[in-house]
This record gives C-alpha cells, structure tokens and sequence, in this order.
C-alpha cells in the first residue's frame, strides 16, 4: 500500500471529488426543504428550489412595482461599482506605496511603521467616522474598501520585494540602472504576480466591507437588499442573492489567477501542483 | 580597457566581531585575481566592497587612484554564484536590459531602430557566449553553466572596467566548468579587464588567476572567536615570469623528483 500522500486522483477523478461536496450539500438541503414543508406548509427558513427560482425571476426579469427598476440588476451594478472603485484604488495605492516602501529606505523607514499601526486599526471600527466625514453616500462606501485592504497590500508587497534575492537589485546597478529603472524593470514585473494574488486574497475582505457598509447605509446594492428582506424573513431571495454573491467573487477570483498564469508563466514554473 | 583597486588599510567589522583586518593590497590593471580562503575569512566581503555592495568600517578602497563611489556602477560588472540573471526575462531580454538602461532613462525600454541596433550587439554578445540558439528561452528553461554564461554576458555588455565574480562555477559540472574557464579566459584576453574571482577551487584559483590572494586568520582567541579578523596570508604572483614556485612551473635550481617504479614497490614487499 503506498502511502497517502502519494495517491493522488487523476482528471476525471479531480473533478468528479470536487463536485461531491456541492452535490451532497444541495441534497441534503433539497431534502430538509422538502421535510419541513412536510410538517409546516408556511415555512420561510428553507424554500424550496422552485420558489426561489420564482424570486429570481421576479427580481432579475420584472420591473419593480414601484420603481420599475430590475432590482437584482440595479443591485449587482450598484455593488460592482463600489467595490471595483474600492478594489481599484487600493491596488494602484498598495502597488505605489508597498513599491516605493519596498525598493527606498528613506521611505520604508519613514512609512512602514505607521502602515503597520493602520493596518492594526479594525476598518469597522472607523465606518461611523467614514460616514460622519464622508457622508452616507458612495464616498464612505469606497473608503471603507480602501482602508480594510490597502494596508495589507502594502505590507505584502513590501515583504515580497524585500524577499527578491540582493544579488538581483546589485546587478541591475552594475547594469548602469538607476533606482526608477530598478523599480520598474526588475522590481514591478516580479512583484506583479504576487499583487495579483495579494488583490485575489482581499475580494474577501473587501465584500465583507461593501456588504457591511451597505447594510447600515445604502439605497441599493446587493447587501442592502439581503439585510432589508431579512426582516420579511425572505430566505427565498435571500439564499439566491449569495449565492449570487459568492459567483461574483469566484468569477473575480478566477479571472484575476488567468490573468496571473498568462501574463507572468515565469512565476509559476517551480510551483507543485 | 581595465582599472587598478587598491586597499588603504581597509578593516571590515560586524558588531564586535572583525572579519579583515589591515587590508593593503594594490591589484594592477589587466590582472586576474584568485581569491581563496576558508569559509568566514572574508572573501566575498572583499569582492562585496570592491563592487560597492559594501563598505568598508575603516580604511579606503580606492578606483584608479580615486575614492571609489559607495554604490555599485557600471563600470565594475559582477557574476554571483546565484541569481545573477533576471528570472521574468529572455536570453535576449536580459542582456538588452544593459543597454536600455543606458539609452532610456524614464521607460527604460528602446523602440525602433535604437532596439534594433541594440538587439544586433545583444545577439552578437550571446552569440560569444555560445548561447545562440537560446535566445527567446527564459532563465528556468536553462542550465546552470547556460545561466552563467548568460550572466557573463549580461555583465559584458556594458564593458566593465572590472569584473567580479563570486564562485561563478562553483554550482558546475566539472566538464561545464572547463568549458566556462576557457570562456572567461577568452573574454579576460578579449575585453582586457580586471578580474576579481572568489572560488573554493583551488586547481581554478591557479589554473586562471595571474595572481593568486589566500585570505585566512592568522591569530586566533578561543575565548573572543571574533577579535582578530583575517589578513593576507599567501600572494603568489601567477605569472610565467615569476620566481614563485608554483605547479607547473619550474624555478631556478628545481629538480624533479624521479618517479618511482614499479621495482620499487614491489621490493617493498
């Protein structure tokens, strides 16, 4: 018998252990809708697959009765577009400052220590100030973004540019580079990958910053709406708008790993699999 | 093209702890410099501060009679043992990288026909280096003796006045790192520069360098392991014309001893 570590499954089989979880947990869930529905006909906590999918249709394919808005559009668009806002700032910022924190010492020295007072400070803990200084409206929203996952960005990118080999940083002098040639020729490329890993690691954290800014103040967006419809405990809704959720960043997720794989192949040739 | 370094009374200390001590040594323009010792006597400390890497704690390092600049430059190329080429560029990207530097200070990258032009030198450099047929692969894709040679390459291009190289072929096959001394040899005789190796590998230190520098610590504390630091125990001078005794050459008055035979040993039985 070999040892466990050693047997490892193959394409088919890669693929068909993976779907078990998620086909074992929609069973078990099918199967305690239908139970309950057995025992209590009105019951919210767990509708069945056909009554959500009625919900869907209902917020994604009819206008709303009283705006006339396609809520779960409106909704995805709204929250999209704070946390690409969010996101994007706090990648050109980390990328700017963990660059300049990184390669300098001057500016290391100066920044570091603060950065790693900030990035101690629980960005909820600063929402209610967020919303006194900037207002209810997007501004806070992307703020908030900014704040919970900038830090952890610079902080990361600085440890990668530190933990590239001296020999590196010294032969690109001997090679007549100045400190802005360095940076952007034997520096960036080699940090791009880890950013994008860094940036992949934070949609986490930054949903959980936009649903929860959403949640205590907002007209539309996707945690708005769940955090509204739990008072008409709508599970219905509810359960498809995080499912919904959780495609997004999945998709998000995904699309930042190719983009990693095609655009930086030399990162990931030593990687085990 | 070569430049003369010389050491003014150079110390290096760590703390409490002293790795060369009273340094002088005055390294002509043209030599290739052997630089052995032991592990922890300072070698790649010397070939650190000659590079700009590092500096010494008392004493001066001096470029052609003048203060040398405490940064690296262009005009003294290195070779590590390690890491020496950029892993997230070609053959041909890194050794065009040297001359992007040089030409385009705020994107440094070149376009049209100053690519062109030099991307024909680059080749003309990889070709010397017998790398030719590599040119779009990247680093990982490449042994250790061709990511070396791609290193000396790289280093060349920009035509230092001083070459430093750091156990270069120490991570080598024997039958590659043959292959890179004729290289380095070629390119020594070719190029006219200085050259400083470090190397564990005795048979190289003398097969290569005109002069061969020993570092070691001569005085030793067993109670304060890093009280006295190392010093120069051995310069040969490697040259044919000199009176040194050294393998393969034969001084004044020197009579080889005559081989035993095989009567010999065997009346030893």
């Amino acid at each position: 018998m070999r040892r466990m570590m050693n047997i490892a499954p193959g394409r088919g089989g890669r693929l068909l252990l993976g779907l078990l979880p998620f086909v074992l947990i929609a069973m078990l869930y099918v199967a305690g809708s239908a139970e309950r529905r057995a025992a209590n006909p009105d019951d919210k906590l767990l509708p069945p697959v056909s009554e959500m999918a009625a919900a869907i249709k209902r917020a994604a394919f009819q206008p709303d009765r009283r705006t006339g808005d396609y809520v779960l559009w409106v909704d995805t668009a709204a929250s999209l577009k704070r946390l690409a806002w969010g996101l994007g700032i706090a990648t050109a910022g980390g990328l700017a400052f963990g660059m300049a924190v990184g390669i300098l010492p001057l500016v290391g020295a100066t920044l570091a220590p603060l950065i790693g007072v900030l990035s101690m400070i629980p960005p909820m803990a600063v929402l209610p100030i967020l919303f006194i200084v900037f207002g209810l409206g997007e501004l806070s929203k992307v703020v908030l973004i900014v704040f919970g996952i900038a830090p952890f960005l610079v902080r990361d990118l600085a440890l990668a540019i530190n933990n590239l080999p001296i020999e590196q940083l010294v032969k690109a002098q001997t090679l007549g580079a100045s400190s802005w040639q360095v940076a952007i020729r034997v520096v960036l490329p080699q940090i791009m990958p880890r950013l994008i890993e860094a940036v992949r690691l934070s949609i986490g954290p930054a949903f959980l910053f936009l649903i929860a800014a959403e949640a205590i103040a907002a007209e539309n967006g996707l945690g708005y709406r769940i955090f509204l419809l739990r008072r008409y405990l709508a599970m219905d809704t509810i359960l498809p708008y995080v499912a919904w959720i959780t495609l997004l960043a999945w998709l998000l997720d995904a699309a930042l790993a190719w983009i990693a794989r095609r655009a930086f192949a030399f990162a990931y040739v030593t990687e085990r699999r | 093209m070569s430049s003369s370094i010389a050491f003014n009374d150079v110390w290096v200390e760590y703390g409490d702890q002293i790795v060369l001590e009273r340094l002088n040594l005055a390294i002509a323009p043209g030599s290739f410099v052997s630089l052995v010792g032991p592990s922890g006597a300072g070698k790649s400390t010397l070939l650190r501060m000659i590079l700009g890497q590092e500096q010494p704690t008392r004493g001066q390092i001096m470029l052609d009679g003048e203060p040398m600049r405490r940064e690296p430059g262009p005009d003294r190329g290195v070779v590590f043992q390690r890491y020496s080429v950029l892993p997230h560029l070609t053959v041909l990207g890194n050794v065009l990288l040297g001359f992007e530097f040089a030409a385009s200070p705020v994107t440094a990258r070149l376009f049209g026909a100053a690519r062109k032009a030099a991307i024909a030198e680059s080749d003309k450099l990889i070709a010397e280096v017998g790398l030719a047929e590599h040119r779009n692969k990247y680093p990982h894709q490449l042994s250790g003796g061709m990511q070396q040679r791609l290193a000396i390459a790289q280093a060349i291009a920009k035509k230092p006045k001083v070459l430093l190289l750091d156990e270069p072929f120490g991570a080598l096959d024997p039958g590659t790192r043959v292959q890179m001394h004729d290289l380095i040899r070629f390119l020594w005789k070719d190029c006219g520069m200085t050259i400083v190796m470090v190397t564990h590998d005795i048979k190289e230190a003398f097969a290569l360098g005109t002069r061969l520098i020993a570092l070691d610590k001569k005085r030793r504390d067993a109670q304060a392991p890093g009280r006295f630091g190392a010093i120069i125990t051995y310069d040969l001078d490697l040259t044919r014309d000199s009176a040194v005794p050294v393998m393969g050459f034969k001084p004044l008055g020197f009579k080889p001893l005559p081989p035993s035979t095989p009567a010999q040993s065997q009346g030893a039985h």
